[in-house]
C-alpha cells in the first residue's frame, strides 16, 4: 500500500510520520471486497500457507459503494487487489483508471458470461423474479413467465422489487427491463406501477418481509431475488419457490489489481487463487453465486433447484455506465414521484 | 439559589491542558476527515457522471423533511423519555433498574432490524395501515424515538435524581399545587438537561439513515439519505458536500437554540449533590404505570417482533437459531463462529468506552469551565450531527489510507476510535449539566481556602460528576456495540462484529439466515443489557458514598 499523503494542509506532519513507516511490505496483501464477501478460513489459510502471503480484508460497502470509494481513494489506494466490482459498475471503475490491467490466465474451463478488459471474472449470478409456487397453485393462477406477464391484471399487487438506487439487484432488474423493452422501458414501468408494484429499499426487506413463501409469510408471491434462491426454500425435500427464468439479468463479479499497489505480484497471486478450484468450489455456499469455473460441481440442491436461465438479459457494461445515472433518475420520476 | 454569570476559576493553562485532549481527538477523527472530504469535493476533480441531480427544489425539500422528521422524533422521544425519567430516576422501586436497562437496549440495536420490525406495522394489514399515506411518517417518527428514549431518560434522569426535593417541598408548603410546583420549580431546574438531551436527540434523528430508507419506502429523502445517494450513486461529491454543509448548519442551529434555552434557565445551586430520589409509595403505582406506558409500548413493539423471529422457524417454535449462537459451527457466509463475533464486538466496545468516558468527562469539565460554552457544545455535537457517510469516507481518505502511517490505519484501533467519537457526546452531555449547576462561589471559596485546580476537581466536581458519568458508561458501551455508520466503511469481513453478522445474515436467503439474524440481534440486545447493567451497578455504588 502506498503511504504518500495527499492532503496539502497535513502534508508536512504526515510526511514525517509516513516516511518513518514507508518500508514496503510485500508479504501482506490487502484485499478490498464488497460487504457480502465470505470465504472459509480453511481456504484462506491454505492459500496463505502455500503462497507465503498474508491476506488482510477490508469491506467498505456494497458493490456500488465499493466502486465510489475506490475512485475517491485512487490517489492513495486502500489495498492491493479488489474483488466484487460487477458489470453494472465496472466501467465507472475502469474509466476512472483505478486498475492496473491484469487478466488471470489460469488453466481450466470457464463460463463465458461476459469478460471485461483489464479485469478477471470470478463468479456470476442471475437476478430473477422468484415466485411462491404455493400461492399460484392454491389461487389457480398460472405462474407468470415473462416480464410482460408481470403487467397483466391477474398479477396486480403481487410483485415486490427493490429500488435500483439503493439495491444492486434492483439496478440489475431495471437493466433487465431496459434490455428487454429497449426505449419503451419507461412505459413498461408505468404499467408495473399501474399494476401496483411495491418498491422497497433493500433485498432483505423484499425477500424476508414481503415474500409470501412458507418460510417468511409476507404478502407478495412475486419478489425480486436470484436464480440461486430457491434451493434455500426447499422444505422436506420439496421446492416451495421457483425463479422465473425468462426475467433474469446476468451479474458478473470481477477482481482487479488496484493501480498504485506496491505489491502487484501479491495482488495477481490473489486473483489467480480466486480462479482456482479450491476457491471456486466454495463460492456457492459462501457467497451464493455461480462459480465461473466449469470444473467444479455445484451443490446438489443447486443442481436440482437452481437451473440457470438459457437466455438471460445482458447489457454492455459501457452502455450501462453511460446510462446508469439517467436510468435511475428517470426511474425515480416514473415510480416514486 | 441565585443566578450568577459563569466565572472561570481554572487557570488558562490547566483548562487548555484538559480541553486539548478531547478536542484533539475530535479534530483527528471527525474534523480532519470531514474537512479533507469537503476539500476534495470542492477543489478536487469533479467525478460525477452527469450534471448534478441536486436542484434547489430538492435541497429545500430534503432539508424541510429532515427538520420535520427530526422534530417529530425528538418530541416523541422527549414526551416518552421525560415521563420514564420521572418514574425510573425520581422514584425507587424494585424492578426500576430492570426497566431502565430494558428501555436503553434499543439504542444498540442495528437500525435496519428495528426498521424491519416496524415495517410490519405499516404493511397493508399492519397496525398503522389505517392512517394511510401518513403511515410511513408516523412509523419513522416512532422508530426514531425508540432509539432515543434512552438518551432523554438517561440525560434528564441523571439530573432529576440529583435535584434537591426540598425546593418542591418548599413550593408545596407555600401553597403551590403539584402541577404548579412541577412547572415552576422542577421544570426550570431540569431545563438545561432537557435542552441538552433534546439537541442530542434532534441530531441523532436528523442523521438517521436506515430507518428513513426502509420505512420511507425510499420515497422519503432526508439530508442523510440524499448524501448517501449523491456519493454512492451519482458520485457527485460537490452535491454531497453542499448537503453536508446544510447539515452542519442545522447542527449549529440546534445547538444555538439548545444553549439559548439553557442559558435562560440555568441557575446555580450551592449544594454539591443531593439525593433526589424517594421510595415509591403504593399510591404512585398508577402514575408510574402511566408514565412508563408510552416508552414501553414504543420499545416493546420491535422487541416482541425480534424475540418472535429468533424463536420461530418454518415449522413453529425452535431453539435452533439461539443455540446456533454458542455453537462452534461457522454459519455459511461468515468466517468465524458467532460467539467469536460477539467477542470482537465486546473488545471494540470496551476499548471505545474506555476512550469515550475519560475524554467525555474532560470535555464536560472543559465546557463547564469555559467562557464560551456554546461553541464548545457545538464542537461536542459535531460527531453526531455530521453525516456518517462524510466522516466514514473522510476516514477512508485520511487515516485508513495510511496518511499517517499504518499504525493509525490499523482497524483494531481505528474502529473503536470511530465508535468512541459517537459515544463521546453522550458522555459529555450527561455530565455537563451537573457540573454547570455548581455555583462559582463554591469554587471561589475553595480557591480562597487554598484549593488548587486539582483539589477543587477532587472535592467539588468529581463527587458531582460521578453519578451522571456512571449512568453514561452503559450508554457509551451501548452505542459502541451497535454503531454501524462510519465504521461500516472500515468493516473487516474476516473480523466480523455482531452488527456485521446481522447485516450479513440479512443478505442471504433462507429461513435459517433470517432466524440467525434475529437471534444475533437478540444476543446483541442481551449483551447491551449486561453492559448497561454494569454501568448501573457502578452508579448504584457511587450513590452510597456521596
Amino acid at each position: 500500500m502506498k503511504t504518500t499523503p495527499i492532503w496539502g494542509a497535513a502534508t508536512a506532519l504526515a510526511l514525517t510520520l509516513s516516511s518513518c513507516s514507508a518500508a514496503v511490505d510485500t508479504t501482506t496483501v490487502t484485499v478490498i471486497t464488497h460487504d457480502a464477501w465470505a470465504m472459509s478460513t480453511d481456504a484462506i489459510t491454505a492459500f496463505e500457507e502455500e503462497s507465503g502471503y498474508t491476506l488482510e480484508f477490508l469491506a467498505p460497502g456494497d458493490a456500488g459503494t465499493l466502486v465510489s470509494q475506490l475512485i475517491l481513494t485512487a490517489d492513495n489506494p486502500l489495498g492491493d487487489v479488489v474483488y466484487g466490482v460487477d458489470n453494472t459498475f465496472a466501467s465507472r471503475a475502469t474509466n476512472a483508471g483505478i486498475f492496473e490491467p491484469y487478466e488471470s490466465e489460469t488453466e481450466g474451463t470457464f463460463a463465458d458470461v461476459g469478460g471485461f478488459p483489464g479485469l478477471t471474472a470470478i463468479d456470476y449470478s442471475y437476478v430473477c423474479i422468484n415466485a411462491d409456487t404455493g400461492y399460484f397453485t392454491s389461487h389457480d393462477v398460472p405462474l407468470p413467465r415473462s416480464l410482460e406477464d408481470l403487467t397483466k391484471p391477474e398479477y396486480a399487487g403481487l410483485l415486490s422489487v427493490t429500488n435500483p438506487a439503493t439495491s444492486s439487484p434492483g439496478l440489475a432488474f431495471l437493466l433487465a427491463t431496459v434490455a428487454s423493452q429497449g426505449d419503451e422501458w419507461p412505459a413498461y414501468w408505468e404499467a408495473l406501477v399501474a399494476n401496483e408494484v411495491r418498491v422497497t429499499s433493500s433485498w432483505s426487506e423484499t425477500y424476508f418481509t414481503d415474500f409470501s413463501a412458507p418460510n417468511y409469510g409476507g404478502d407478495y408471491p412475486l419478489v425480486l431475488s436470484y436464480a440461486s434462491s430457491p434451493p434455500f426454500e426447499v422444505i422436506d425435500g420439496e421446492a416451495t419457490t421457483v425463479a422465473l427464468l425468462d426475467t433474469c439479468f446476468t451479474q458478473v463479479e470481477y477482481a482487479g489489481v488496484l493501480a498504485g499497489t506496491d505489491n502487484p505480484d501479491g495482488a495477481q497471486a490473489v486473483i489467480d487463487w480466486m480462479r482456482s478450484q479450491e476457491f471456486q468450489q466454495e463460492l456457492p455456499t459462501q457467497m451464493y453465486v455461480y462459480p465461473i469455473s466449469r470444473d467444479v460441481d455445484l451443490p446438489e440442491e443447486w443442481a436440482s433447484h437452481a437451473p440457470a436461465p438459457t437466455a438471460p438479459f445482458t447489457l454492455d457494461p459501457q452502455v450501462i455506465d453511460e446510462n446508469r445515472a439517467d436510468l435511475i433518475a428517470r426511474w425515480n420520476s416514473i415510480v416514486l414521484d | 439559589m441565585q443566578k450568577v454569570s459563569p466565572l472561570r476559576v481554572a487557570p488558562r493553562a490547566v483548562w487548555w491542558g484538559v480541553a486539548s485532549i478531547p478536542l484533539g481527538f475530535l479534530a483527528i477523527y471527525v474534523a480532519w476527515p470531514s474537512a479533507a472530504l469537503l476539500w476534495r469535493a470542492m477543489f478536487g476533480d469533479a467525478l460525477a457522471d452527469t450534471a448534478s441531480t441536486l436542484s434547489a427544489r430538492t435541497l429545500g425539500e430534503v432539508t424541510a423533511t429532515t427538520l420535520g422528521l427530526a422534530t417529530a422524533g425528538t418530541i416523541t422521544a422527549l414526551l416518552c423519555g421525560l415521563a420514564a425519567a420521572w418514574a425510573l430516576y425520581r422514584l425507587r422501586w424494585p424492578g426500576a433498574g430492570f426497566v431502565r436497562i430494558l428501555l436503553s437496549i434499543p439504542f444498540a440495536l442495528p437500525t435496519i432490524v428495528v426498521a424491519i420490525a416496524y415495517s410490519r406495522l405499516i404493511a397493508p394489514d399492519g397496525l398503522l395501515s389505517a392512517t394511510g399515506s401518513l403511515a410511513p411518517w408516523i412509523a419513522i417518527a416512532a422508530a426514531l424515538a425508540v432509539f432515543n428514549v434512552a438518551v432523554v431518560m438517561r440525560v434528564v434522569g441523571g439530573a432529576w435524581a440529583a435535584l434537591d426535593p426540598a425546593l418542591v417541598n418548599v413550593a408545596r408548603t407555600l401553597g403551590a399545587s403539584r402541577f404548579q410546583a412541577w412547572w415552576h420549580v422542577t421544570m426550570p431546574a431540569l431545563r438545561p438537561a432537557i435542552a441538552g438531551a433534546a439537541a442530542l436527540v434532534f441530531l441523532f434523528c436528523s442523521t438517521s439513515f436506515a430507518i428513513v430508507l426502509v420505512l420511507g419506502g425510499t420515497r422519503i429523502s432526508t439530508l442523510e439519505t440524499e448524501i448517501w445517494f449523491q456519493v454512492n450513486i451519482w458520485l457527485d461529491l460537490r452535491a454531497a458536500a453542499l448537503l453536508a454543509v446544510v447539515q452542519i448548519v442545522t447542527v449549529v442551529g440546534a445547538v444555538l437554540v439548545s444553549s439559548h434555552v439553557r442559558k435562560r434557565s440555568e441557575r446555580k445551586v450551592s449544594t454539591l449533590t443531593s439525593e433526589g430520589t424517594r421510595p415509591a409509595q403504593p399510591r404512585d403505582t398508577v402514575m408510574v404505570a402511566l408514565a412508563l406506558l408510552p416508552a414501553l409500548v414504543l420499545v416493546l413493539a420491535p422487541t416482541v417482533a425480534l424475540i418472535e423471529g429468533a424463536f420461530t422457524g418454518p415449522s413453529g417454535w425452535t431453539l435452533a437459531y439461539v443455540s446456533g449462537l454458542i455453537s462452534s459451527e461457522i454459519p455459511a457466509g461468515l468466517s468465524v463462529p458467532i460467539w467469536q463475533a460477539t467477542l470482537h464486538s465486546l473488545e471494540a466496545a470496551a476499548l471505545a468506552t474506555a476512550i469515550a468516558v475519560p475524554l467525555g468527562l474532560a470535555l464536560a469539565w472543559s465546557t463547564a469551565h469555559s467562557r464560551k460554552p456554546a461553541t464548545l457544545e457545538a464542537v461536542v455535537l459535531m460527531p453526531v450531527g455530521v453525516s456518517a457517510v462524510i466522516v466514514g469516507l473522510g476516514l477512508l481518505l485520511t487515516l485508513a489510507s495510511g496518511a499517517w502511517g499504518p499504525g493509525w490505519a490499523d482497524p483494531r484501533w481505528l474502529i473503536p476510535a470511530a465508535q468512541a467519537v459517537i459515544a463521546l457526546p453522550l458522555v459529555a452531555r450527561s455530565v455537563t449539566p451537573t457540573l454547570r449547576r455548581i455555583s462559582p462561589q463554591i469554587r471561589a471559596s475553595a480557591a480562597t481556602l487554598g484549593a488548587g485546580p486539582w483539589a477543587q476537581w477532587k472535592e467539588i466536581d468529581w463527587p458531582a460528576a460521578r453519578r451522571p458519568l456512571a449512568a453514561s458508561v452503559g450508554l457509551a458501551a451501548a452505542v459502541s456495540l451497535g454503531e454501524f455508520g462510519a465504521t461500516a466503511f472500515l468493516a473487516r469481513p474476516d473480523h466480523p462484529t455482531l452488527p456485521t453478522v446481522v447485516f450479513r445474515m440479512l443478505s442471504r436467503p433462507g429461513a435459517e439466515s433470517l432466524g440467525t439474524a434475529f437471534a444475533a440481534t437478540l444476543l446483541l440486545a442481551v449483551v447491551t443489557g449486561i453492559a448497561i447493567a454494569i454501568g448501573e451497578m457502578i452508579r448504584g455504588r457511587t450513590r452510597s458514598d456521596i
